[in-house]
């Protein structure tokens, strides 16, 4: 497997967030993980980051559980944005990003040649160069989530994780990042796993689609055979309408109240 | 701020040091003057000689380094707590500290030389004792200023004790007591330089490990930093630090907490020009604070926490009104 969980569970204070989840992620796509507050999505996303351990099961990467990565040797394959950041407000967009080079650090010396040119790459990349000296708190929201993407992208990783990477910003940021993440995803040939609460971005950004509930993986396939009102009702408990975006090449869903 | 800003504001603050050492060097009841300072300095056996080598700079230096060990014990704990209002005295590790100290001369009178081990170890003992009291998927603010607050008056209740019933143990020890730099002579520099050194050439290797843990421990994790492991170096770090600055001059308050404040005004937030502005503007602080306890007063001496707490409960109570209003 190149890179998914393996009968993951979670336990917390003995009450059971996750029951053995089993996910495998294609090289090279963007698969998001949808389902209702509280499944468990976020609890699954850490287990990556190794700040919640799994009860029983692993997170594998090439056929290895991570554990068996030392952690800088991960951090270069694996990158993660976490739903909420924290960080000093005065410091600059590049140094931020300069941040993401910590991994290939050797033990006491500063930033190389070899950093200096990944930091500039990514800056090119994420349309920041222009600003890359402003201070964070002068940043507006999607500015900021593009530096902080921006920093993991120069982690300079296979796999990118990011949970709910497009909560917070209004719909022309959330469009905007979307958008980035997918062309990065793209470009740089990155394996992308994003927690996302909207259905219908899902529906237009995804290649795959996994949908949790209950601690358990309720279904999983494309968005084409994901989104479907008899699914939606079951996990979101909403009736719906379904219409096809001819544009986009995705299916619209339009919530209704459960009647 | 642009780097160049920056180191140029450490070189200031440099500056500073090395001014206010002259300065605080000559001021005294007997004034020198500049020239009169070199000569104190350089030519041994000239009059100002005798004084400024036997008793100022000594308790200067000594001065200098508890502020320097405050300062970055304050900027540490700050950064494993990530919480401005950490520092050595707010979270009670002064206290605990001074407890072991208070221990080991009552219990130990004759081993004066294990008073630092003693005191570092304590102060170790009482940070890991917050942190745990406070550790909660990652540090609450609230518990930590709280169980601070008990754990140091706790510690405090035992140290009166102590003061109390065996106050003949302690006669000698004055300047353990009330947190005052009077009667600091080479021994005691020498005594606890090396603890200060180690833990000042420590601070060295953890600014950018520090960046990174600033970032949050998710992200400092899947950065590939083991934050567990480096919450303990930190820790320890700081006890070193403050553990020496109370085996020298007991209950300092203040300065832990004032320095990073006022560094990270001048500098900003980055470790890197943190600790180094820290280290300057934490000697030049307690160096100067001591030097107005010595004349201030017509007869007699200010100790230099009496001076540290004029100046700092105010700006702490700013502080505290900018953050929580």
């Amino acid at each position: 497997m190149y890179f998914g969980f393996q009968n993951i569970s979670i336990t917390y204070k003995k009450h059971p967030i996750l029951e053995n989840i089993n996910m495998e992620f294609a090289k090279g796509r963007l698969t998001t993980i949808i389902g209702p507050n509280g499944c468990g999505k976020s609890s699954l996303l850490k287990t990556v980051s190794r700040v919640v351990s799994p009860s029983a099961g692993a997170v594998i990467f090439q056929d290895k559980p991570i554990q068996e990565y030392a952690p800088k040797e991960l951090a270069k394959k694996i990158a993660y944005l976490p739903q909420i950041h924290t960080s000093p407000k005065d410091i600059t967009i590049w140094t931020l990003v300069s941040y993401g080079r910590y991994p290939y650090k050797k033990f006491a010396s500063g930033l190389v040649e070899q950093d200096y040119l990944a930091i500039e790459e990514t800056l090119l990349l994420t349309g920041l160069k222009s600003i890359e000296h402003r201070l964070l708190n002068s940043l507006s929201g999607g500015e900021l989530q593009r530096a902080w993407i921006a920093m993991t992208i120069c982690q300079q990783s296979e796999i990118l994780l990011l949970d709910e990477p497009i909560t917070y910003l209004d719909v022309g940021y959330q469009v905007e990042v979307l958008e980035l993440i997918r062309e990065l995803g793209k470009r740089l040939k990155i394996t992308v796993i994003m927690v996302l609460h909207d259905i219908n971005f899902t529906a237009r950004y995804s290649d795959f689609v996994y949908v949790l509930k209950d601690g358990r993986v309720y279904n999983y396939g494309t968005p084409d055979e994901i989104i479907d009102g008899k699914k939606m009702k079951e996990v979101f408990h909403i009736g719906s309408q379904i219409i096809f975006d001819e544009k986009n090449c995705c299916p619209v869903i339009i919530p209704e109240k459960l009647t | 701020m642009k780097t160049f800003q920056k180191r140029t504001a450490i070189v200031l603050l440099a500056c500073v040091c090395i001014i206010s050492t002259l300065v605080c060097v000559s001021v005294g009841t007997i004034f020198y003057t500049i020239p009169e300072v070199f000569q104190g300095l350089t030519v041994p056996e000239s009059p100002p000689w005798l004084i400024i080598w036997n008793v100022r700079l000594p308790r200067i230096l000594c001065g200098g380094m508890v502020g320097v060990c405050l300062s970055l014990a304050g900027c540490i704990l700050q950064g494993v707590m990530r919480n401005h209002l950490a520092s050595p005295s707010t979270i009670g590790v002064t206290s605990g500290a001074s407890f072991a100290g208070y221990l080991t001369l009552v219990a130990f009178p004759q081993y004066y030389q294990v008073l630092p081990a003693a005191v570092i170890t304590g102060s170790f003992a009482t940070t890991m004792l917050i942190y745990t009291l406070s550790y909660q998927k990652g540090v609450s603010p609230v518990k930590m200023i709280l169980s601070g607050m008990a754990v140091s008056a706790v510690f405090g209740a035992f140290n009166d004790i102590i003061r109390t019933f065996f106050s003949d143990h302690l006669a000698n020890t004055a300047s353990f007591m009330v947190g005052s730099l009077n009667g600091c002579v080479w021994n005691q520099f020498f005594m606890i330089l090396p603890y200060m050194a180690a833990g000042i050439i420590i601070c060295f290797f953890l600014p950018t490990k520090l960046n990174i843990l600033m970032l949050g421990d998710e992200m400092a994790n899947s950065l590939g930093l083991r934050t567990e492991k480096f919450r303990l170096l930190l820790i320890a770090a700081s006890s070193l630090l403050a553990g020496s600055a109370v085996a020298v001059a007991g209950l300092i308050g203040f300065v832990g907490l004032i320095v990073p404040h006022i560094a990270r005004l001048t500098v900003g937030s980055d470790y890197k020009y943190l600790f180094p502005a820290s280290i300057f503007l934490g000697y030049s602080l307690v160096v100067i604070c001591d030097t107005i306890g010595r004349v201030i007063l017509p007869v007699g001496n200010l100790s230099v926490s009496i001076v540290l707490s004029f100046i700092g409960a105010p700006f702490f109570l700013y502080l505290l009104r900018k953050r929580v209003g």
